[in-house]
């Protein structure tokens, strides 16, 4: 037993079989940083801070001792509750494929958009900065016209190079402009998505909670997710009808390198 | 090709798994090069021989834990054994028995983790 007290839930195995494989394919479309960003881990629920190599001074204890001390990321605890009627889990137990897990699939949304907002824009409260607040350049304008993106894409990846940093690169995109970009094609029938991809070298990404867009460095070591415990699903409480679920997860995120991502600014919403 | 080793068509596997075939498949000489290794040290009766031999022995259980932690990383499963039976004393089958029958065995006596891990790579 560990702290997610999945035990005590009245689930059986096909029924958290069945939870698992609603939830985990959905949190691999829904979490954008994890396809842009290292990942570091899991190191585990007793891993508590991200070592910086670090240190602050600090007043000596006494006149003939100096003092100062090390500086650590503490990881953040992201966890999004959510229930389930015990009958639609019961009848997983019974074969039914088609259950009613509505409420965990708004949580598995809740949950990777909170840590792709961390990773792409910060989250103050968690201590963490995010790529878009790191990056040393200035962001670039999208062209309200898609047509004109393969323009900007170019110029942010040119402003990487220049700065040295090598690529492949990445984009991730707000989900509006994605599926622009996925819906246009470009003079002669060309899909932009396709020249989008030629000039980065590597993918695109339909990431939630983006604004605008991200062109960054894949070649590693400039970004680092560190999780101390991958999204987990523990129990919290049940009554006759219902239980009580949750995906949680602890991380910390650092920006190594704040040359190696260029922010795209788009005026559209979404 | 990557490996005579596959057992399955290469263009049926994705890069994810034939990328952990190779790390699987360099464990495995790893380890039995030490074995190797540590045969030649015992056999020989040159002391100066059975020094390098066993110096390259030890270098070859270094490379051996690397890719196993290459592995472990991107092997939840793998990790949770790991984590279980690695650097404990005591009886390792009371370690079984105190972590239940097999702790890999139901969704619900995991430990909970999604094992999602890292996304570089995966389609968008």
């Amino acid at each position: 037993m560990n702290h997610l007290h999945r035990e005590l839930a009245p689930i059986g195995d096909a029924g958290w079989q069945a939870i698992e494989d609603e939830i985990k394919p959905r949190l691999e479309t829904h979490l954008a940083a994890r396809k842009l960003v290292d990942f570091d881990g899991p190191l585990g629920w007793a891993h508590s801070a991200t070592a910086t190599g670090r240190t602050t001074s600090i007043a000596g204890p006494s006149p003939d001792v100096t003092g100062s001390q090390r500086r650590v990321l503490p990881l953040v605890e992201l966890r999004s509750d959510f229930i389930l009627r015990r009958a639609e889990v019961d009848d997983a137990e019974r074969g039914a494929t088609d259950l009613d897990l509505a409420g965990l699939e708004e949580a598995g949304r809740h949950i990777a958009l909170a840590e792709n907002t961390a990773v792409f824009h910060g989250y103050p409260a968690g201590q963490i900065t995010g790529i878009t607040e790191s990056t040393a350049h200035g962001a670039l304008t999208l062209s309200p016209d898609a047509e004109h993106y393969p323009t900007a894409v170019a110029e942010a990846v040119d402003v990487l190079r220049g700065a040295g940093i090598g690529g492949p690169y990445g984009l991730a995109l707000s989900p509006g402009i994605y599926t622009e970009i996925v819906h246009t094609a470009e003079h002669g029938g060309h899909l932009l998505l396709d020249h989008l991809r030629q000039i980065l070298g590597g993918p695109l990404v339909w990431a939630p909670g983006v604004e605008g867009g991200i062109v960054l460095s894949l070649r590693g070591g400039d970004f680092v997710l560190q999780s101390g415990q991958d999204i987990s699903i523990g129990y919290a409480w049940h009554d006759a009808e219902t239980v009580a679920l949750y995906l949680e997860e602890s991380f910390s995120f650092r920006v190594l390198e704040p040359d190696a991502a260029v922010a795209l600014r788009s005026k559209k919403k979404g | 090709m990557a490996s005579e080793g596959l057992h399955e068509a290469a263009d049926l596997l994705d890069e994810e798994t034939i990328d952990h075939h190779r790390a699987m498949t360099s464990l495995c000489e790893e380890l039995e090069a030490v074995d190797w290794y540590d045969q030649r040290v015992k056999a020989t009766s040159d002391s100066s021989l059975a020094e390098v031999l066993a110096h390259n022995r030890d270098e070859e259980k270094e490379h051996a834990s690397m890719t196993l932690e290459w592995l472990r990383r991107r092997d939840p499963k793998l990790d949770q054994h790991l984590r279980t039976y690695l650097f404990t004393s005591g009886s390792t089958l009371g370690i079984e028995a105190e972590a239940g029958s097999d702790p890999a065995e139901g969704p619900g006596a995991g430990d909970g983790s999604l094992g999602i891990g890292s996304l570089k790579g995966h389609q968008s």
